[in-house]
């Protein structure tokens, strides 16, 4: 349970129903954490480092309003150089991620509006297909893991 | 050029990926493993084969979905389909939200309540205890999320207990990561018009 980054940045209260009830689904917080190991630092890479993962994940946490995952987040990434793309000011030009930064935030934040240019710009300038599934998995991960702690954190302020 | 499905519909469409699926005869043995192909089971869905472009996430992926869905005990797998369809709707997965409809009504015997989702999309207006959950796996769903006291209120009086909340903030969720796999990689398509 302590191990669990959706239970350490939810804020739940000790003996409440809420971790009565996650005790229950114990299984599922673990199977949560290895998606996260998976998207985050996975063993083959391809085209995207375990710190371009970390900042592209910092970018969603803050686009969901959670800064305190963000650091999390941002503890992983060991390279400067990916530094500047966890910044959501930055549309990553200046690491030549234009593409990369515009798909991963419009995925996050308006997923309904995507359509398939989206997919074949990111080919276009040289993305392969198995790279634009890793990133699509990254981005669906963190909107699973955003929403839990979104939805454990209410919780809590409204106990049972 | 076959025509994309951009209406919610209750007949599941195919799926067409807009990235190349793996090809089975060339996928690598930790593909096969997570692919869980057998000599006696070769059928493998586009949609899978494209996530095995990234096969430690698929390991990891497919039990957690199915604890998620199927795990015993608290919700019951119907509500676990409409926290899933609240995120559908939200997100506008095409897809996700036909085979998700069809996955209640047959666990219901009913089609009244995804009929009205259909025919009313977000707006719906549900019985008591089913609009508490579309609701909040409605709000839930949005970037950022919008669920806030009152969604966690309605449900607590709709009898919900604390471990069916979770598994419905849990399957809301889940879709929030579903949908931005079927939506964003490919295509609906009306059946027998994939190519």
């Amino acid at each position: 349970m302590e191990s669990s980054t959706a239970v350490r940045y939810s804020s739940i209260p000790q003996d409440s129903a809420l971790m009565e009830a996650l005790q229950t689904r114990s299984n599922v917080l673990q199977l949560t954490q290895h998606a996260e190991d998976a998207v985050l630092k996975p063993e083959d890479c391809g085209g995207w480092s375990h710190s371009l993962r970390a900042a592209l994940a910092v970018r969603i946490a803050v686009n969901n309003g959670l800064p305190e995952l963000a650091d999390h987040y941002a503890s992983m990434i060991s390279d400067d150089a990916c530094k500047p793309v966890a910044d959501t000011d930055n549309d990553g030009s200046a690491q030549n991620l234009t593409h990369v930064v515009a798909y991963m935030d419009s995925v996050a934040v308006s997923p309904r509006d995507v359509v398939d240019t989206d997919i074949s710009e990111l080919q276009q300038q040289g993305v392969s297909d198995a790279d634009i599934v890793r990133l699509t998995e990254l981005n669906a991960f963190m909107a699973y893991q955003v929403r839990l702690i979104a939805g454990l954190r209410i919780l809590s302020e409204v106990p049972a | 050029m076959s025509q994309v499905i951009h209406k919610f519909t209750k007949r599941v469409p195919e799926w067409r990926p807009r990235v190349k699926p793996v090809v089975l005869e060339e996928a690598t043995a930790e593909q096969l493993d997570a692919l869980q192909v057998t000599p006696s089971n070769t059928k493998v869905s586009d949609y899978v084969l494209v996530l095995a472009h990234d096969v430690e996430t698929l390991k990891v992926r497919s039990p957690l979905f199915n604890a998620i869905m199927y795990d015993k005990g608290g919700l019951s797998r119907a509500e676990r389909e409409i926290g899933a369809l609240g995120a559908s709707v939200i997100n506008r997965c095409i897809y996700c939200a036909a085979v998700h409809a069809s996955r209640h009504a047959q666990l219901t015997k009913d089609e009244s309540v995804t009929d009205l989702l259909f025919s009313e999309g977000e707006s719906a207006k549900l019985e008591p205890r089913d609009q508490a959950i579309f609701d909040f796996a409605k709000a839930l769903a949005k970037t950022p999320s919008e669920a806030n006291a009152s969604h966690v209120k309605a449900l607590r009086e709709a009898g919900l207990s604390e471990l069916e909340i979770l598994d419905l903030v849990l399957s809301s969720s889940l879709f929030g990561w579903a949908n931005r796999l079927m939506h964003v990689l490919g295509d609906p398509v009306r059946r027998g018009d994939k190519s």
